[in-house]
């Protein structure tokens, strides 16, 4: 495994936040001061179980180091049962996706719920701790789209 | 002919890659050969063919061919064409080389696809004749001696020695340009290889397939056969046939957002797949039958019409072998024929 | 088997209980057997044929073919039945209007073995007692039936019809596979390792569509992979992310209704084990969810359509495997 030191290079994390729980979350943290780092990207969908594999995949492709879905606790889901679907999804995903040879710590799901400001931006911070460690991503990227 | 002996072909290949890129058919870990570009140390495979054929050099299956980039309300266009770097492609087998020819057709006459001329231009072609073919080989209805193959130059095997012999100038400069390897040599044993090689392909089972009833002339005959629709039923549409073939050159093109620009690229495209010839108000071959039909009416008889009765087949029986529901031309062309 | 199959054949046609039946066709050499309708007595004498090497699984046919007037008789193995049954839960066959056959499994036979054997010119191809006589131009050869199996068929599931209305030969059993021991070998290696053995497959793939085409599980009549809109319809694979693209989101589309058929790998031109990626799912699906074979019923709701309330976190892939 790579163990990157380099504390120039800054990761590119790709954060999809459901807007019920994990963003009002990120809110909660920007509105307390909490500081996380500004590598993460959020994009805002109703339920975190709109997040298709595809999603996932192009955001590798579109040169993301890492990507992390955030949603509401399991039984807290806006949508009663969204969240379900996406832990079973994400966990297939995420299995074959290490199966292929990814790095494993690119990717993570985390349950962060409205009032939890201090677990998301810790959340981001470690992760990209953790990203920032492994380099860029050369497994999963597609030369087409690195930055020239 | 001048000829080089098989114990020295490492020697002979480190030679000619010293000078320029080589290519050559290499097998694979799972049995198949493939061509790679030669690395000290490898050996060129015995197989019959590759899987994928030789057109990949001069038509590759992916090939950018102009960037744009945006800015506000301007687009600056961006010339990507490269000169090729100089090219040998090694052991090409003389159906391969045939297509060659074929594809000229298509890419050099007028307008000329800059591309693909610069890429032929800088390629040479030696090619090496068969000495073992498979009883999916039918070269020889479409005119092709197996053991005397086109190309600029050709190599033949008799077992010990591979002699070589150019066929026009750019043969005779690769000739040239490894002349201090090769020797002089006694081509008798070679002629014997060829008869046997001959003999073998009278014995094929696919020795007798002729192109007779085939040709411009039989346009409407075909066209409306009622054989398409048992020929095309189990047609899955996939395109593994257009994309293992040497003489397929429907290409399509597309756009690709980088992020950061726009990549216009061209790419393999099958007119067995159902947006091929897809306009804005559909695709006017509607079901699998007219796809199917299309691709061997292409190859039989409008490809002979417009190019003085060529064929567009070569008969290398790759889609004999490849075909995920084993049909094939040579299928077509036995029920077509059978009234 | 083949004599009493074109019989049997003979009789539903003539007595009208079908119209049109689904078999294999004779091909040019011993070995290129299509998928065919034939709708006479007259054909099915001509060109039916059923032996080693009548591997396809026909049942993707049967969404086009049941929708037609008239019953339609379909030969499956058991294999096949799985496939057929996914293909009724789905709603995509008309089972009523299919009249299925059961009959015996293989081991079906891989032309691509007996050839990486350097065996060529082939003419034809007999069993005899579990040695295969090849009659080639070049002369005779032989080899043990054993080793030319299709890989599919070496690590066979189950001999049981899961679906039938008239069953020819015995019924079968569930098997002790091994179908997951390469799946282990690979979750076992480094990450390293395993990138770089997916890479040096799935750098071979020509985006030739065969295996999408193929499977029983791909029915979608607009595929994603062909709408210009969906932003991934890259048709052929200009770089490394494209070729693992294409097979990851084939792999997740049909996860938990895959019945592990093996036409994937079968029929792919390059050989690339792409039952490897779905098997890999089967066995995380067996493990995290419970054990589940699509097509072993028709009224299970697959796996990726259900939930409970303590599955797993998506955390568990950390302390599976080998990183």
């Amino acid at each position: 495994m790579q163990v990157n030191d380099n504390k120039d290079f800054q990761p590119l994390i790709v954060a999809f936040c459901c807007n019920w729980c994990s963003y009002a979350g990120a809110d909660l943290s920007g509105t307390n001061r909490l500081n996380y780092p500004t590598n993460v990207k959020i994009i805002r969908v109703p339920c975190s179980c709109r997040v298709n594999p595809m999603f996932i995949l192009r955001a590798f492709q579109r040169g993301a180091d890492g990507v992390i879905l955030c949603g509401c606790h399991p039984g807290d889901c806006h949508y009663t049962s969204g969240n379900y679907f996406t832990r079973r999804r994400m966990t297939l995903l995420f299995s074959m996706l290490d199966f292929l040879g990814i790095e494993r710590d690119r990717t993570r799901v985390e349950w962060v719920s409205a009032a939890e400001g201090a677990k998301f931006a810790a959340t981001m911070n470690e992760f990209t701790e953790a990203v920032r460690k492994l380099g860029p991503n050369r497994r999963l990227e597609d030369l087409r789209c690195r930055k020239q | 002919m001048l000829k080089v002996s098989k114990s020295k072909l490492n020697e002979l290949f480190d030679a000619i890659a010293a000078k320029q890129t080589l290519y050559l058919p290499v097998d694979r870990n799972d049995g198949a050969s493939e061509y790679k570009k030669y690395e000290s140390g490898m050996t060129m495979s015995k197989a019959l063919n590759t899987v994928r054929s030789a057109k990949d050099f001069f038509f590759p299956q992916t090939e950018n061919l102009v960037d744009f980039k945006m800015e506000g309300k301007n687009i600056e266009v961006i010339d990507v064409r490269k000169e090729s770097e100089d090219f040998v492609i090694f052991g090409v087998r003389a159906c391969d080389a045939r297509s060659f020819t074929i594809l000229d057709k298509v890419f050099l006459s007028d307008p000329v696809d800059s591309f693909y001329k610069n890429r032929r231009d800088h390629g040479t072609v030696v090619t090496m004749a068969c000495t073992r073919p498979a009883e999916t080989c039918f070269c020889k209805t479409f005119g092709i001696d197996p053991t005397v193959p086109e190309g600029d130059c050709a190599c033949f095997d008799d077992g010990e020695n591979i002699f070589f012999l150019a066929h026009n100038d750019k043969g005779q400069k690769f000739v040239d340009s490894i002349s201090s390897l090769l020797e002089e040599g006694d081509a008798r044993k070679l002629a014997d290889v060829q008869e046997q090689a001959r003999a073998v392909m009278e014995r094929l089972p696919l020795a007798k397939l002729s192109t007779e009833n085939f040709g411009g002339d039989k346009l409407n005959e075909y066209f409306n056969s009622d054989k398409w629709a048992g020929l095309s039923e189990s047609c899955l549409g996939c395109g593994t046939c257009t994309f293992v073939c040497p003489t397929c050159q429907c290409y399509d093109i597309k756009d690709f957002n980088t992020g950061k620009g726009i990549k216009r690229y061209r790419c393999w495209d099958s007119c067995m797949y159902s947006d091929f010839t897809k306009m804005a108000h559909g695709n006017p071959r509607l079901t699998q039958l007219e796809r199917f039909r299309q691709r061997f009416m292409h190859k039989l008889v409008y490809f002979p019409a417009n190019n003085n009765g060529e064929f567009g087949c070569v008969g290398c029986g790759r889609c004999l072998s490849k075909c995920p529901i084993s049909m094939n031309i040579v299928k077509v062309m036995k029920a077509l024929e059978d009234k | 088997m083949q004599k009493a199959m074109i019989e049997r054949a003979k009789q539903l046609l003539d007595d009208g209980t079908v119209k049109r039946v689904i078999g294999w066709k004779r091909g040019e050499f011993a070995y290129d057997i299509t998928p065919a309708v034939f709708e006479t007595a007259d054909e099915l004498d001509k060109d039916f044929v059923f032996d080693d090497f009548t591997a396809a699984n026909v049942s993707k046919y049967l969404v086009k073919e049941s929708s037609k007037e008239g019953k339609v008789l379909a030969f499956l193995k058991p294999c096949d039945t799985y496939s057929l049954n996914q293909l009724t839960k789905e709603h995509r066959v008309d089972r009523g209007n299919i009249y299925v056959i059961g009959i015996p499994g293989g081991p079906k036979l891989d032309i691509e073995k007996i050839k990486a054997k350097g065996i060529t010119g082939i003419t034809g191809i007999r069993n005899e007692n579990y040695t295969l006589k090849i009659e080639t131009i070049y002369g005779e050869e032989t080899m043990p039936f054993y080793e030319a199996v299709l890989d599919k068929c070496a690590s066979c599931k189950s001999k049981k019809h899961v679906t039938y209305d008239e069953l020819m030969g015995e019924e079968g059993d569930i098997l002790e596979s091994n179908r997951f021991d390469m799946v282990e070998k690979l979750e076992n290696m480094t990450s390293q390792e395993r990138y770089d053995f997916w890479r040096s497959e799935l750098s071979k793939c020509i985006r030739c569509n065969a295996c999408r085409n193929v499977c029983p599980a791909c029915t979608c009549e607009n595929c994603v992979f062909d709408n210009p809109k969906s932003g991934i319809d890259n048709k052929a694979p200009a770089d490394s992310f494209e070729e693992n693209m294409f097979h990851i989101i084939r792999a997740f589309h049909v996860a938990g209704r895959c019945t592990d058929c093996g036409e994937c790998s079968r029929v792919c031109p390059q050989h690339i084990p792409l039952h490897l990626l779905n098997r890999k799912f089967i066995k995380d699906i067996n493990s995290f969810y419970g054990e589940y074979q699509a097509g072993a019923d028709t009224t299970s709701k697959a796996p990726l359509n259900e939930y409970t309330t303590d599955d797993c976190e998506a955390s568990i892939v950390h302390e599976r495997g080998v990183e």
